[in-house]
């Protein structure tokens, strides 16, 4: 039942974002400060991730290639493979989720409680497609970007962990990146990405947007929101995949 | 002039307003008082549209505001200003930002204009040298007198205020009370406050109307407040030790 009510205000919201701004040159700033908060800001974060994961895949794969059969550059394409087809996209997205997630909420909610949110609607300004509209844009514009990123740090994780512990040559593993490469995965990671970058933001906006109450309505705004951005994306990972790779 | 018209609201089963009609005075101040939780800030945002009436009608100055569309109500509110009971500054703006985001947002002016603009409304609620400070370094009058400046910055014909000067000293309260007065005569706005400061009510109710749960209880002036022989406003007026002493 609240399913099918959220479900309903979550496009009655979604209506009032995205509309027109109503000031073309205070979206442009707003926009470039949501790409600075939303995105640069977590570029740390990916980066590191990233390639601790690339490293421990590589490890996994080279001491479970026990046959003398499997050549080594497989740790090399089992990298390349895991990574941009599920670890950068669904679990990258998964981890800005609580990190860009919690933080448009517990913002959006914090100016509700707060009524900063009332104080733009007195105004006359549209406060839905004032305070989420740029975060929308952003993130779908800023989150391929970290993925892609994520897609390199990976790699090379897995490549200096190889170094690193003499396990794989230079040579065999950039073999195996190499080996049957369709650029097409790049392009469905990338529009995964995509997805889940507006999941995110709009998810998180709502709630956010919905808090009623005081602080500790914010904190629990935040937590739903990255809880229900999270099971979407993971569902819609699966749908996804079934209907772009099959 | 703004009239209320038979107005009711209800959440979810609790009755908030029942039946209120009144009328706020043009160049007045007009004072809505009333215990915490009597429904003056529900009636003050049912005023301005942030909460849908369930029942009756808001008019200003002959325009049906209940009636209005989207996009009417958002040329309407271009001409009202409002000060929110904990400020509602941005927290992300500085105070000049603050001040300056209505009319980056609906006005066409060059940066000097804005810039003017700015720094005589500041001026005009005595804050000087602050323009760059953050909200989180004000303190609350300062804080209340930059909402003010913000309120006024577009020169609203209605000013609504939503209990201005708690949390303040009295001095400082009664600093913020003069404020709205004189900005109310100044430009003959149509001034609403809601407080629950009999200070603030014997100083500048030029109209005042007592809300005693959800009802519209009594209704007067600053001087006929004294004399009245209505008991629940008689226990709000001398409630405390203050003016039951003042009254023996
Ligand atoms: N959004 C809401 N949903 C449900 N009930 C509400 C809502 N807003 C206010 N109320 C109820 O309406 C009643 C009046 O609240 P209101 O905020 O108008 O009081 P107030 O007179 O402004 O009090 P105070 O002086 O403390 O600010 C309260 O009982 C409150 O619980
Ligand atoms: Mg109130």
């Amino acid at each position: 039942m609240k399913v099918i009510t959220n479900t309903g205000d979550y496009v009655l919201l979604m209506l009032r974002v995205f509309t027109k701004p109503q000031k073309g040159r205070i979206f442009w700033q707003r926009l470039l400060d949501e790409i600075q908060g939303l995105g640069i800001e977590s570029i740390g974060i990916v980066a590191f991730i990233s390639a601790f994961m690339g490293a421990v895949v590589a490890i996994q794969t080279a001491y479970n290639i026990d046959s003398p059969f499997i050549p080594l550059s497989m740790v090399g394409f089992t990298v390349r493979q895991s990574v941009i087809l599920e670890f950068s996209p669904t679990v990258i997205s998964l981890i800005l989720a609580g990190k860009v997630g919690s933080r448009i909420a517990s913002e959006i909610g914090t100016m509700r409680v707060t009524e900063q949110i009332d104080a733009l609607e007195i105004m006359g300004v549209n406060s839905a497609n004032y305070l989420i509209f740029p975060k929308v844009v952003a993130s779908m514009l800023i989150n391929p970007v970290l993925i892609v990123l994520s897609m390199w740090m990976g790699i090379l994780g897995g490549w200096l962990a190889m170094s690193a512990f003499g396990l794989v040559t230079t040579t065999d593993y950039v073999r195996g990146i190499r080996i049957d490469f369709q650029a097409y995965t790049i392009f469905y990671a990338l529009l995964k990405t995509l997805f889940f970058a507006f999941i995110i933001s709009t998810i998180s906006g709502f709630y956010g947007y919905k808090t009623n109450g005081g602080a500790l309505e914010v904190g629990q705004a935040s937590t739903k929101a990255v809880v229900v951005s999270s099971i979407l994306i993971i569902l819609f990972n699966l749908v996804l995949t079934q209907l772009f790779l099959t | 002039m703004i009239e209320a018209k038979e107005v009711n609201k209800i959440f979810g089963g609790h009755h908030v307003l029942k039946n209120i009609s009144c009328s706020f005075e043009k160049g007045k101040t007009n004072l809505i008082i009333g215990q915490s939780g009597s429904g003056k800030t529900v009636l003050m945002k049912c005023l301005v549209g942030l909460y849908e009436v369930d029942q009756g009608k808001i008019i200003y100055d002959d325009r049906n505001f209940s009636e209005m569309n989207f996009e009417q109500r958002k040329n309407l509110r271009q001409e009202i200003g409002m000060l929110f009971q904990g400020g509602a500054l941005f927290d992300y703006m500085t105070v000049e930002e603050n001040v300056m985001f209505p009319l980056n947002m609906f006005t066409s002016q060059t940066k000097e204009e804005k810039q003017d603009r700015v720094n005589f409304v500041l001026t005009r609620v005595n804050l000087e040298n602050v323009n760059w400070l953050m909200p989180s370094e004000l303190s609350g009058g300062m804080r209340k007198r930059v909402a003010i400046a913000r309120a006024i910055s577009m020169n609203p014909k209605y000013l609504f205020c939503d209990e201005p000067n708690s949390g303040l000293d009295p001095q400082t309260a009664g600093v913020i009370d003069q404020l709205i007065k004189e900005i109310t005569d100044e430009y003959g706005i149509t001034t609403i406050v809601n407080t629950h400061d009999m200070n603030s009510v014997l100083s500048i109710g030029d109209t005042v109307a007592f809300i005693y749960n959800g009802e519209l209880w009594w209704q007067g002036n600053k001087n006929t407040i004294l004399h009245s022989d209505n008991k629940e406003l008689n226990e709000f007026v001398f409630g405390t030790e203050l003016t039951s002493r003042l009254k023996q």
